[in-house]
């Protein structure tokens, strides 16, 4: 299993570790329910360094970003980012990502059990004089989120976040350190993503440890990333899409940019104008009973329309929720479903946006 | 009580009263699942064979089977977790039981370990 330059600081916090992605890393340090509910409340401080970065640079590496990926790059200014899927040939999506428009090029920093895959599939479609590096095995990664994420990062790397736009970044040193900063999360809350060479791993997380104290820091395990994201109503890679869902089945629609060619585009175009047959929806239950990956939707009728995706008890909310695909004619909002749990059937309802924040 | 109050390797524990026995889970297995959210209790009425996974636990993360320590008919449930299914983690040999299975003839729970065979059975684990 592969390690962060921060398993030594994990287990002496007493973490459980795990195996995720082929990386052994944090699920909880002293409780999900209490690490969720810290980054609803104060600031929570994530290892993230499982997560790939690939970089792609020279004259055509513009032309590769939009051939690949299904939004439009072009829009992008240096210190923009931009959230966007890498589809095949029948427009599924290969992985979700986001794109850093960088002074030397384009950052993709992809899903970590993704990485292997996604350097194959983009090397095998590089454009004219385009070079493509991984840079995966150098940088850490480090998440705040939370309320307190701003006061937070601005102490420990002495500058202002007043000007940082969500999904932009900027590139301050830290004690001499070169460091990308950039507000963006996985979190629903308002929160930060640094990323800096592997050697001061450590001594940044215990800054942002230390700093943090008097505002209720606490780490966080990728058990609370989930729940979190889930309250969220964003979609996990694996569980809520994969190669064989489309962006557009999923409502990512607003990242898909017609107007241009990319792999899957006509694929995706006949898609828009006859119609997805299904669609990603969240819901709450009203029945007792926690939705979990794979259990099956049906209609009040009893007809199967769908499985579940995601669901968790909500720590926030101490409700069950969950994500799944339902038949296109039932995925509205308000609409009562039944979730097969086990033996029996919980009826659940479907609801219009995020449950959280 | 303690001296009749049993465990197994899959960490229920059971206690004997006569043909009756009350099953929980262990201190040790309540820690490992973490915050317990839901609790799907069997009916009374139901019959469970050895081994069976009869009730589930589900943590936030994780959803766990309890497995019938011996076969037989739930008798009671402890109706307490439906709505308060954390008591399992405040209080898993006490207010934390599960069910009641009433067998035919003696239980049979030679296989079951005491409290220093389990705690032993720990250290393994």
């Amino acid at each position: 299993m592969k390690q962060t330059p921060l398993t030594a600081k994990h287990r002496a916090l007493g973490a459980k570790m795990i195996d995720y992605a082929g990386f052994e890393m944090p699920v909880q340090y002293t409780g999900l329910v209490e690490e969720h509910l810290t980054v609803r409340s104060a600031v929570g401080i994530f290892d993230l360094t499982h997560m790939g970065e690939l970089e792609l640079t020279g004259p055509g590496a513009l032309d590769t970003v939009n051939r690949l990926c299904s939004n439009d790059a072009s829009a992008l200014e240096v210190g923009e980012i931009q959230y966007t899927c890498i589809t095949n040939e029948q427009g599924g999506i290969i992985d979700d990502i986001l794109v850093y428009r960088t002074k030397q090029g384009f950052l993709l920093v992809v899903n970590a059990a993704n990485t292997a895959k996604d350097y194959a599939w983009i090397k095998q479609h590089l454009q004219h004089d385009t070079e493509l590096v991984d840079r995966s095995g150098e940088l850490t990664l480090i998440a705040i989120q939370g309320p307190k994420s701003a006061p937070l990062v601005e102490e420990v790397l002495g500058l202002s976040t007043a000007e940082l736009k969500n999904y932009t970044f900027v590139e301050p040193e830290y004690k001499g350190v070169p460091v990308l900063l950039s507000r963006t999360g996985y979190t629903g809350e308002d929160g930060f993503e640094l990323y800096f060479p592997n050697q001061f791993a450590e001594e940044m997380w215990d800054a942002f440890l230390t700093h943090g104290e008097k505002y209720g820091v606490k780490p966080v395990g990728l058990g609370a990333r989930d729940t979190l994201r889930l309250e969220a109503r964003m979609p996990l890679y694996g569980n809520d899409i994969n190669e064989e869902t489309t962006p557009l089945e999923a409502g990512l629609g607003r990242f898909v940019k017609l107007h241009k060619e990319f792999t899957g585009s006509a694929v995706l175009k006949q898609q828009k104008e006859e119609g997805v047959q299904r669609k990603l929806v969240a819901f709450t239950m009203l029945d007792k009973g926690i939705p979990r990956q794979g259990y099956p939707l049906l209609s009040l009728e009893g007809e199967e329309i769908g499985a579940v995706t995601s669901g968790t008890h909500s720590p926030s909310l101490d409700h069950p929720i969950g994500m799944g695909y339902v038949r296109v004619d039932l995925a509205v909002p308000g609409t009562e479903i039944q979730v097969q749990i086990r033996k029996r059937l919980a009826r659940a309802k479907i609801i219009k946006g995020r449950f959280l924040p | 009580m303690s001296e009749k109050l049993l465990y197994t390797k899959e960490h229920e524990w059971v206690l004997v009263k006569g043909s009756v026995v009350r099953v929980g889970i262990s201190e040790y297995a309540q820690n490992e699942l973490g915050d317990i959210v839901f609790v799907d209790l069997p009916s009374v009425g139901d019959w469970v064979e050895e081994g069976e996974g009869f009730c589930v636990l589900e943590s936030v993360k994780a959803v766990s089977d309890v497995y019938a320590p011996v076969s037989g008919k739930v008798v009671a449930v402890n109706t307490e977790l439906e709505d308060s299914p954390e008591l399992i983690n405040e209080s898993p040999l006490e207010k934390g039981w599960i069910a009641e299975i009433e067998v035919e003839g003696e239980p049979q729970v030679g296989d079951l370990m005491n409290e220093q065979e389990y705690t032993e059975y720990l250290k393994g684990v």
